[in-house]
């Protein structure tokens, strides 16, 4: 029983696992952009909300409308005034500048925040949960943000399959010269997808900041999590990307229940362990189609 | 290859045409070079308080370093930000050897070396099935599971401060310890520098820096890419390994956190060379002395440290990409550590 408990919270926090992950799959995908700061960004979007909230008193789930926004407008003016400058067939510049951001944001959240652990309080809503046959509670927060993420990557999908913005992603992800001549500015289309992987990573660092408490040198082992579930997925496969986070977060819930039953491995080990498994039989990833990292 | 040498003249009766990789400003640069290690070598004579030879240990170490992460990211196409790995494994190393089974504190450095190397097969395993920034972040996820495994394993303890204690390091005098760490450092960085510069001019240098330009166009040459690319790493993994335990001499006592942290080992690391120039042997020079400016003004203030160096390191790459010894290039083409052939010869461009 206490396995099966493990697997379905390990299917929920597979949610915002992916939440995590759509930025840098999303941005991979459309522009083999890599962002190093991607974690950095989550736990930044959670201080924020911490000012947010304390400022106006508010239930944090309402710093979401002030902090999603900023963060996409920030996402936007980074790309196309900074990243952009560094896209090109070398990968090196853009990783220098997004690990040098990370490196930057960390630390000036540890000068304005101090190095003490923040929390999120979200209120009644994170301890109350609903039991399911079996006797396997299940929370409602946890719930609700496998289902937001859900609703994020099936409408991140739509939009991509169904509109027009979407199809412009497409092309230029395809061929952006071409893209070019059907008069698509690529520059502008970026900036465009960086809005949305900040956005959504600013959910994320939301979430995760109602769910448990954070400091600022978390990010990079948020970064680290989410590449895993992009890999685990499948490079440039938004599905893909859900199916991995899902495989993270049982693999991370499964190994803390080994760590308890059998003082062996933690839950974060585990995962490690997983992800480099999938990296030895099956690079291309669960639902890749056929492209390596 | 079949280009001459350095001053051979070319055959009788041809234009005078020659390939020459020496420069006036690369002679003048090995002699000065040379003069300055005599002059570091003899320091703890002559620098009796020791105020000097205390900040240099870090800045030599960090220059070791620093040539090793040039040589993958900037010659090899190989951007790791996993190296920190290879430093905690050689401080492991060495506590274990010389702690743990009582072994000569010096003789442990290289054989810690040795087991950063055997380390860094495994991962390349893992890692060498990702590219670009996707290697980054495999690297650096092995770091981190190198972590966990040592934070967790009761042999290493790595979740306690563990220290090199008076038994390990034998008979030494604190004078000796602190004079010998400070020349194993300078061993570092100048054998670090040699390194690259040998590496470079050999034939796995030229095959290196077509493998980093377009893998395939190499593989096309009939270049070993895997092979190429596996031997640099594992070079760099054992010099990173040392120098892993020289940092423990230096300062000895440790956790896992810090033996492996990404921000001292690696972040650090990058911008020096990323300031100094990318892709260059003379740039981690001039980065590791701008890191030894800063450091020195922002001492007390470890965050901010970390922020100008960042923020200088994340505009160059924008603005400068080859850093500031691009940026002296561009005023005036001076290689001091030369690695390219050029054509001298009537007509021919010397630059």
């Amino acid at each position: 029983m206490i396995w099966a408990n493990a697997v379905v919270q390990g299917l929920l926090l597979g949610g915002l696992l992916a939440l995590f992950a759509t930025g840098l799959s999303l941005a991979f995908g459309v522009m083999r952009f890599v962002n190093l700061a991607h974690g950095d960004l989550a736990v930044l979007a959670a201080f924020l909300a911490v000012s947010v909230t304390g400022g106006l008193g508010v239930n944090p789930f309402w710093s979401l409308l002030v902090v999603v926004p900023a963060m996409a407008a920030v996402g936007y003016l980074l790309q196309r005034y900074a990243f952009n400058r560094t896209m090109g067939p070398d990968p090196l510049p853009s990783i220098l500048v997004t690990f040098g951001l990370s490196v930057v944001i960390q630390n000036a959240l540890l000068e304005g925040y101090s190095a003490d652990s923040q929390g999120l309080d979200a209120g009644p809503i994170e301890t109350a949960s609903v039991e399911l046959p079996g006797g396997i509670a299940v929370g409602w927060f946890p719930l609700l943000m496998a289902a937001v993420a859900a609703v994020v990557l099936v409408g991140l999908q739509l939009f991509l399959s169904r509109t027009r913005m979407g199809r412009a992603f497409r092309a230029t992800s395809d061929d952006p010269s071409t893209a070019r001549l059907m008069g698509i500015d690529d520059r502008r289309v970026y900036a465009a997808v960086m809005a949305v992987a900040f956005a959504t990573v600013a959910m994320a660092g939301l979430f995760l900041g109602m769910r448990q408490t954070f400091g600022p040198s978390d990010g990079p082992a948020q970064l680290i999590f989410a590449f895993e579930a992009v890999v685990i997925g499948g490079i440039g496969s938004l599905w893909g990307t859900l199916l991995g986070g899902v495989v993270l977060g049982v693999s991370q819930t499964v190994g803390n229940q080994i760590d308890v039953e059998f003082n062996f491995l933690s839950g974060p080990l585990f995962g490690h362990l997983i992800f480099l498994a999938a990296l030895a039989f099956r690079p291309t990833g669960l639902l890749g189609a056929g492209r390596r990292a | 290859m079949s280009v001459r040498r350095t001053g051979q003249p070319a055959a009788p009766g041809a234009t005078a045409y020659r390939i020459s990789r020496s420069t006036a400003e690369s002679k003048a640069g090995l002699a000065g070079s040379a003069l300055l290690v005599i002059v570091l070598f003899t320091l703890p004579w002559w620098d009796s308080d020791g105020s000097l030879q205390t900040p240099l240990v870090v800045v030599l170490y960090y220059l070791g370093l620093a040539q090793m992460w040039n040589l993958l990211a900037g010659f090899a196409g190989m951007i790791s930000i996993g190296q920190q790995m290879f430093v905690g494994a050689g401080t492991y190393a060495l506590l274990q050897f010389a702690e743990a089974w009582g072994l000569d504190p010096w003789l442990s450095v290289p054989a810690a070396g040795l087991v950063a190397a055997a380390l860094s097969a495994p991962v390349a395993l893992f890692a060498f099935r990702l590219s670009g920034g996707y290697f980054a972040i495999g690297t650096w996820v092995a770091a981190e599971a190198v972590r966990l495994l040592v934070t967790e394993s009761n042999d290493l303890r790595g979740g306690d401060v563990r220290s090199l204690t008076r038994e390990s390091l034998g008979d030494y005098s604190l004078e000796t310890r602190a004079n010998v760490t400070y020349w194993l450092a300078l061993a570092l960085a100048v054998g670090g520098t040699a390194i690259v510069v040998v590496v470079l001019r050999s034939r796995v240098g030229l095959a290196l820096r077509s493998v980093r330009d377009s893998e395939d166009g190499a593989r096309s040459l009939g270049i070993d890419v895997i092979r190429t690319k596996a031997l640099v790493w594992v070079v760099a993994a054992f010099w990173t390994g040392c120098a892993g335990a020289v940092i423990l001499l230096s300062a000895p006592s440790t956790t896992a956190a810090s033996a492996f942290s990404v921000s001292r080992w690696m972040a650090l690391v990058i911008f020096i060379v990323v300031i100094g120039g990318v892709g260059s042997t003379t740039g981690p020079v001039l980065g590791v002395l701008v890191f030894w400016f800063i450091d020195e003004q922002l001492s007390d203030a470890e965050a901010w440290r970390f922020i100008v160096l960042g923020g200088i390191a994340a505009v160059m790459a924008i603005v400068a990409p080859r850093g500031l010894y691009g940026l002296i290039q561009r005023w005036r083409p001076l290689q001091f550590f030369p690695v390219r052939r050029r054509l001298i010869g009537p007509g021919a461009d010397s630059s």
